[in-house]
């Protein structure tokens, strides 16, 4: 015990004193300061949402307009453009893949996750730093060298990987196969070590700093919803990144060293390779154990902002606070067994996938009273429609309208029918993509005035809102018809194909939709810049928050409190109490000072 | 600032040092490689097409050797506990040779795989011995540096019963290589 806490305050002092003659090196690049870390995921995840956004642009050029001519982008796309303008189709494959495996790893994940945990944690749980900012440095460069490889393959000569970014062996393993299997794979796979060990480092510091550094008083029971998610997140990605790292190795085996783990009787052209006895299949189950729990260390964080987000603006407490600890942690075990459901189709016995298809129902009861608790909170609630409430609401509505076609796919006997095709598509942009990506935002809008100590501008925040809500749903809506028409997903062209000719108008619309969405992230980015040096001085406390980050000072040195941590008294959910004099009152105000609004039980 | 530091911090909620509990967090990462190596044997052994062979006789002693090295790192922690420094470092040192012995008898039951006519490339379940022994002892190649820090440590008089940290949590890793063995051990054996 005692040695803990000499060592704790051995640490503190160490930074203070440091504080005072860091090189701008330590300061702002190789920094141990957990916000200034987050704000390097935050940058970086913002640089990967507009190479992935841009990415997705071009794709849906050649979906909406197969015809134009895009001889323009020849100086940025070069060979990659046919002779007569038109992107070339393995490029297009590549394009799919990048996109992907961009947007969930390096946006949702690690701009997610990395960005929140980094700088809510210490902030909100009332801790100097994180347990150890040397590994979260490590975390944050890992993640930087990842990106860096990842971004160098795209500019390679054969490509970057392009089997999707779930990279199913065979298509994967054999350099043969296609031209992205080649050295654009091996990058990929190697970048994603890197990205493992990132993801690894960054949440063992984040269970650690929860469990093991809340300030007095600080129980569970009083941790913000924000907390919990970002806790929970963290051990579904410690226990389930190590077996991506499984997958992944046994496939660089595979393709590099001649194994058989997932190749078996493979003829090119007319000639038998010599790899004999391996299961494909054998890869999906690895990959999608990662990969279930994945899509929900994407969605829980941004689940978590919102909470926080939602309550704070509805100026009332959550609803059901409990219970939406209960679902997050119900939907946590139950993504560890579910997978199967993305794998319907590969042959498994249908006993075992009625299983799978019950568990796969059952996700829906937590997630439903996630939403219930939300739309609860909002009930009769004193609402302030700051940006970040309405991102929060918007991202309430995705959830919503994405988890019912979940439903859908969780009946293997529909998903047989629409597993590959834009259904599919639909389903997971809407409810994992938009909603998480609308959670970052929402975070971003809520926090910039602690991050920068400035306000974001309100109207630009309203117009961005309202262009990428009904964007959204103007792209990805249409795509459940044409995916229900059974068009499959990654096909480079519909127009080979009688029965889709129905569709040319839709997909220009969809495709007209996405780039005036994704033009309207440019008013976020400058809002962004401009107002990080010229925005309006943030005051202490802009949104009349109970949490703990609003008691530090406007911008917070490092160690977050000038003075002594302030000790927790309360849940964080105090809006609006009976008798009390303010709708508000953090959770660093003892119940000695509110006899007037103290409940029965807090005397 | 010096005021603030003086200032007592606020008591932690858990008693446990955040390092060891980082160092257990990590050992979760490990089991779930495992784990996930394990299973993926298990699918592929159903799935048919699996080659039956003798495992190496050489796990036979590695396995002793390696759960004799846990004692052997035991009967050094509980010295340095009683302040026995020269016993903490023979115990250390016996450690390391016994750790050293354990690779060499992995690496030699590789040649006798090979002399099985079992190869790293080939039917998956030869490649799965190779992938877990060498997985397995990449992790013990991480443990005996840090076995060998704390044998620094250790020789420079810094680990003692009022600096047992270090000492500590290496004899955590340390049992769980070991453990982590005779599990694979037991498994490939039940599973073969
Ligand atoms: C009621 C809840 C949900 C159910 C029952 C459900 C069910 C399913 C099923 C069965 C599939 C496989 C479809 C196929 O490939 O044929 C699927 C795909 C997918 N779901 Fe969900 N889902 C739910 C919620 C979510 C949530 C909350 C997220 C993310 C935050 C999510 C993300 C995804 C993703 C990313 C895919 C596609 C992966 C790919 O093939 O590339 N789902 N979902
Ligand atoms: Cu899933």
């Amino acid at each position: 015990m005692s040695t803990t806490q000499i060592q704790v305050e051995a640490e503190v002092h160490h930074d203070d004193h440091h504080d005072h003659h860091q090189s701008f090196i330590r300061k702002y690049i190789f920094s141990e300061d957990h916000k200034t870390i987050a704000k390097q995921f935050l940058i970086t995840g913002i640089f990967w949402a507009l190479i992935g956004g841009a990415m997705s642009v071009l794709f849906r050029l050649q979906l909406g307009f197969p015809d134009m001519d895009l001889s323009i982008l020849k100086p940025i796309l070069g060979k990659w453009l046919t002779a007569n303008g038109k992107i070339d189709s393995e490029f297009y494959l590549a394009l799919v893949t990048m996109h992907g495996t961009i947007m969930v790893f390096f946006v949702l994940t690690a701009g997610l996750s990395g960005t929140f945990s980094n700088f809510l944690i210490p902030l909100q749980v009332g801790a100097r730093d994180m347990a150890s900012g040397f590994m979260n440095m490590l975390s944050y460069w890992f993640f930087f060298v990842s990106g860096v490889i990842m971004f160098v393959s795209i500019f390679i000569e054969t490509g970057p990987a392009s089997g999707g970014w779930t990279i199913y062996p065979p298509l994967s393993a054999l350099p043969e196969a296609m031209s992205g299997s080649g050295l654009g794979m091996t990058l990929w796979l190697v970048s994603m070590v890197f990205f493992i060990v990132s993801t690894l480092l960054g949440g063992i510091n984040y269970i650690t700093t929860v469990i093991n550094l809340r300030t007095e008083g600080m129980s569970f029971a009083r941790l913000p919803l924000t907390i919990w998610a970002f806790l929970v997140t963290a051990i579904l990605g410690l226990l389930s990144f190590p077996v991506l790292f499984s997958a992944a190795l046994l496939l660089v085996f595979d393709r590099s060293f001649g194994t058989s783990f997932y190749l078996s009787d493979i003829y090119i052209a007319g000639e038998a390779l010599p790899n004999i006895g391996g299961s494909p299949i054998l890869f999906q189950h690895l990959f999608w154990f990662l990969g279930h729990p994945e899509v929900y260390i994407v969605l829980l964080p941004a689940l978590g902002i919102t909470s926080e987000i939602i309550s704070t603006n509805s100026r009332k407490p959550i609803f059901g606070y409990k219970a939406m600890i209960g679902s997050i942690l119900g939907i946590a075990f139950l993504s560890f067994i579910v997978w199967a459901h993305h794998m319907f189709i590969t042959g498994m016995n249908p006993f075992l996938g009625s299983i799978f298809m019950f568990l796969t129902l059952i996700i829906a009861v937590p997630s439903a009273v996630k939403v219930f608790n939300y739309i609860t909170t909002l009930w009769r609630g004193n609402i302030v429609f700051t940006p970040a409430m309405l991102f929060s609401i918007g991202l309430v509505s995705f959830f919503i309208s994405g988890g019912l076609t979940g439903l859908f796919l969780g009946n293997s006997a529909i998903d047989i029918n629409v597993h590959d095709t834009y259904f599919v598509v639909a389903h997971f942009h809407i409810v994992m993509g938009s909603a998480s990506f609308f959670g970052m935002l929402a975070g971003v809008y809520h926090w910039f005035p602690k991050m920068f100590g400035r306000m974001l501008d309100e109207k630009l925040g309203y117009i961005h809102f309202w262009i990428s809500f009904i964007g959204i749903y103007m792209v990805f809506f249409p795509l459940h018809y044409i995916g229900l028409a059974g068009f499959p997903r990654r096909y480079y062209s519909f127009t080979n194909f009688d029965a889709f000719g129905g569709f040319t108008d839709l997909n220009m619309m969809v495709s007209i939709a996405a780039i005036i969405t994704f033009s309207a992230q440019f008013i976020f980015l400058f809002n962004f810049f401009y107002s990080m040096w010229r925005g309006r001085k943030a005051p202490a406390n802009p949104w009349r928050s109970n949490t703990l980050e609003w008691t530090t000072p406007i911008n917070p040195g490092h160690g977050n409190w000038p003075g002594e941590i302030p000790t927790v008294h309360r849940w964080p959910y105090d809006y609006s109490k009976p008798g009390a004099k303010e709708d508000f009152i953090p959770q660093n105000i003892p119940l000695s000072e509110t006899p007037e609004s103290n409940l029965p039980e807090e005397h | 600032m010096a005021v603030q530091v003086a200032s007592t911090q606020n008591t932690p909620i858990l008693r446990v040092d955040p390092k060891k509990f980082t160092l257990w967090l990590f050992i979760v990462s490990i089991v779930m490689i495992f784990a996930s190596m394990t299973s993926a044997y298990v699918v592929k052994r159903s799935d048919g097409n699996w080659l039956n062979f003798d495992l190496p006789e050489a796990f036979l002693y590695t396995t002793f050797i390696i759960v004799l090295s846990s004692a052997t790192m035991q009967w050094a922690y509980l010295s340095a506990k009683k302040d026995a420094i020269s016993n903490l470092n023979i115990g250390l040192v016996i450690t390391l040779i016994l750790s050293i012995a354990f690779l060499i008898g992995q690496f030699y039951s590789w040649s006798q795989l090979v002399g099985r006519d079992v190869y790293f490339v080939g039917n998956a379940a030869g490649s799965f011995i190779y992938v877990l022994t060498g997985l397995h002892g990449f992790h013990l190649i991480s443990g005996i540096i840090f076995l060998i820090i704390v044998l620094i440590s250790a020789l420079n008089y810094k680990v003692h019963s009022k600096k047992m940290l270090l000492i500590e949590m290496c004899s955590t890793y340390w049992h769980f290589l070991g453990g982590l063995w005779v599990y694979l051990y037991l498994f490939l054996s039940l599973y073969n």
